[in-house]
């Protein structure tokens, strides 16, 4: 359960001041797959930064699970972002030079998990994101870009994170790849009922979601129900 | 983050650029080697000197005539210069004072020798039979001078092995044969046992006659140079130094101490100073190259630093899945320590090598002691820390939004 209330982000840069979210507010539930659209310069990337907790928002509240994570420290957000949340960025920041399994128990590395329990639910994880067991020990740099990407979603997660944010998953990927990668965020929110933010800024990706909030000059301007793909491939 | 996952970390992170880590760690090794070596090399020196020193003879209190300076002086006279010193004050040094156990009259200079055709320059001593006792002198063959031989001002010699050498010949037997020091005769009654080249007053190259016939035939007076006196132990070397002391003012009546005719020098003391100098010395060895190691340390520094950039998307990507500051820090504190570390071994191997080659191949005598390699491991360990402090802290400072979008 999110909750975002009259969320406001100021960057500071000597005197001049820039108002990248100018007093956002909505709420989203567990379960539901929601698109963030706008284009660059919109303050979707600010906002993503603070629904992962990566950032704090300079005025405006923002309840994780009921919890206010607007005025954590450092190290606080830090617990937070390892146990509620999973992230999968556009350039897929795996480690290098390292086996599949390993990247994916990165996050359980910093939870203090035991070993045995690492690998088990690295192997869960992997095969949620489809990925076949044959690649466990490949090194990431033997990756294709589509298997680099479930790599990242299997590593979000390992750690069961309330949330998973994906920031532009399929920005660096062809089309194909690219409808495989969201095919199986669609696959993780229908069965796992995972709650799945996806920030893009092309229409197709965000079309995928249930819902899509689209976001310019750091305002939500629509806020409505996605549509077409997902509905037109159920129907057919 | 567990213990095994650091260690599995820095392990990677190392081995995924050996040939920087190798360069890094070197700058490490040469600089604990180069300690370690130096430091053997001075405390190898130290204990050359030392033995040198108690070579002369244990337990030592040497007398030498020449005022220490007397009021209103503040030119004092050379040591030995002045005629103050007899033969009688050393036996009553021997007679009267219950902490010696031997005395040794000495008076020395330098004379031609002729030998068989041949001739060299070096030190005569004339000596009673007490010198070999005193002096650690011991009779390879032959007989030393006698008590008979002083009363009767014997000319006879005793030659050191050296001088033999350049006399007759190496190892050529002396026994018998004659020599002339200063024009006069000297028949040869015995030759010493080689001691080894020693720096102070080398015992190899010297000829030895009766005191009673140098102060005769060669000098022409009665002083002596060198009063040498044996203390029981070195225990009661300081009492019998100060009873000598007494006992020779009373001698030569004078009341006030600090117009001594003679000056009084302990063996410990000696050793004492000569410690002090060589210590200085491995000091000042050590300090060149402890600035090596600082060197390495700086190299450790600016790798890590390197490191750090190379891989700040790395470290934003770790901060996202959740590592705290006190992760990252650990993880880049222990690759510099490691670093430091295993140089640090390799250069305590490498110093210890090298000290134990120098001594092997009688370049110089080393000692490397168990305190040097602590403190080699010590200082390593230390560099790790300072030096990978900075870099560790900057890596665990990072914004993970910015670390994230770092190309």
């Amino acid at each position: 359960m999110i909750e975002v209330k009259n969320v406001t982000k100021i960057y500071k840069t000597g005197d001049i001041e820039f108002q990248a979210l100018k007093g956002v507010s909505f709420t989203i539930k567990d379960g539901e797959f929601v698109a963030i659209m706008g284009p660059s310069g919109s303050g979707k990337s600010t906002l993503m930064h603070i629904l992962g907790c990566l950032d704090t928002p300079t005025t405006g509240t923002y309840f994780l699970d009921g919890k206010d994570v607007s005025t954590l420290s450092d190290d606080n957000l830090a617990d937070i972002r390892r146990e509620k949340i999973g992230f999968v960025f556009q350039s897929f920041n795996l480690l290098p030079r390292t086996t599949v399994l390993r990247n994916t128990t990165l996050p359980l590395v910093y939870a203090g998990v035991s070993e045995e329990q690492r690998k088990e639910r690295a192997v869960k994880a992997l095969r949620a994101a489809g990925m076949d067991e044959s690649h466990f020990y490949h090194l990431s740099n033997q990756l294709s870009g589509g298997q680099i990407q479930r790599v990242a979603i299997s590593r979000a997660l390992v750690n069961d994170p309330s949330l998973i944010l994906a920031d532009e998953p399929t920005g660096n990927l062809d089309t194909k790849t690219g409808n495989i990668v969201l095919g199986t965020f669609q696959k993780l929110n229908e069965e796992l009922g995972r709650t799945i933010i996806l920030i893009t800024h092309e229409p197709d990706v965000a079309e995928h979601a249930d819902r899509i909030i689209f976001i310019r000059d750091g305002q939500i301007i629509e806020d409505g129900k996605g549509h077409s793909k997902r509905d037109a491939k159920h129907h057919a | 983050m567990k213990t095994s996952d650091i260690i599995h970390e820095t392990y990677t992170a190392l081995l995924s650029n050996k040939v920087r880590t190798g360069l890094t760690m070197l700058g490490i090794i040469i600089g604990i080697g180069s300690v370690i070596a130096m430091v053997a090399i001075g405390q190898g020196a130290q204990g050359t000197i030392q033995s040198n020193i108690q070579s002369l003879g244990s337990n030592l209190i040497q007398v030498t005539p020449g005022s220490q300076g007397g009021p209103g002086s503040q030119v004092s006279q050379g040591r030995g210069s002045a005629r103050t010193l007899t033969h009688d004050d050393a036996q009553a040094i021997e007679k009267e004072i219950s902490s010696v156990q031997a005395v040794s009259a000495e008076l020395s200079g330098r004379y031609q020798v002729v030998g068989k055709g041949t001739n060299t320059n070096t030190t005569v001593m004339g000596a009673t039979s007490k010198y070999p006792e005193v002096r650690n002198v011991s009779i390879a063959e032959g007989s030393f001078i006698s008590d008979q031989n002083l009363k009767s001002l014997g000319k006879v010699a005793v030659l050191g092995p050296t001088v033999r050498d350049d006399l007759f010949g190496e190892g050529a037997s002396a026994i018998g044969q004659t020599i002339r020091i200063s024009g006069v005769q000297f028949k040869i009654i015995g030759v010493t046992v080689a001691k080894g080249g020693s720096g102070f007053q080398n015992q190899d190259d010297m000829i030895f006659i009766p005191l009673t016939s140098a102060q005769k035939f060669l000098v022409g007076d009665d002083y002596v140079s060198t009063i040498a006196a044996q203390a029981v132990s070195s225990d009661t070397m300081s009492q019998a130094q100060t009873d000598i002391t007494d006992l020779l003012l009373k001698r030569h009546k004078i009341s006030d101490s600090t117009s001594a005719d003679f000056s009084i020098l302990n063996q410990n003391d000696i050793v004492a100073t000569a410690s002090s100098v060589t210590q200085t010395f491995t000091m000042l060895l050590a300090a060149v190259a402890g600035i090596s190691l600082v060197v390495g340390g700086i190299g450790i520094m600016n790798m890590m630093l390197t490191t750090v950039t190379e891989r700040t998307r790395e470290i934003g990507l770790r901060k996202a899945i959740g590592a705290k500051r006190s992760d990252i820090n650990k993880q880049f504190l222990v690759e510099a320590i490691v670093i430091t570390l295993v140089g640090g071994i390799i250069g305590v191997a490498l110093g210890t090598l090298v000290s134990f080659g120098l001594t092997t191949f009688d370049v110089i005598q080393t000692k490397v002691s168990i305190g040097s390699i602590l403190l080699a491991f010590g200082v390593s360990a230390v560099i790790g820390i300072v030096f990978g402090y900075y870099p560790a802290r900057r890596a665990a400072a990072l914004n993970p939004i910015e670390a994230l979008r770092y190309e």
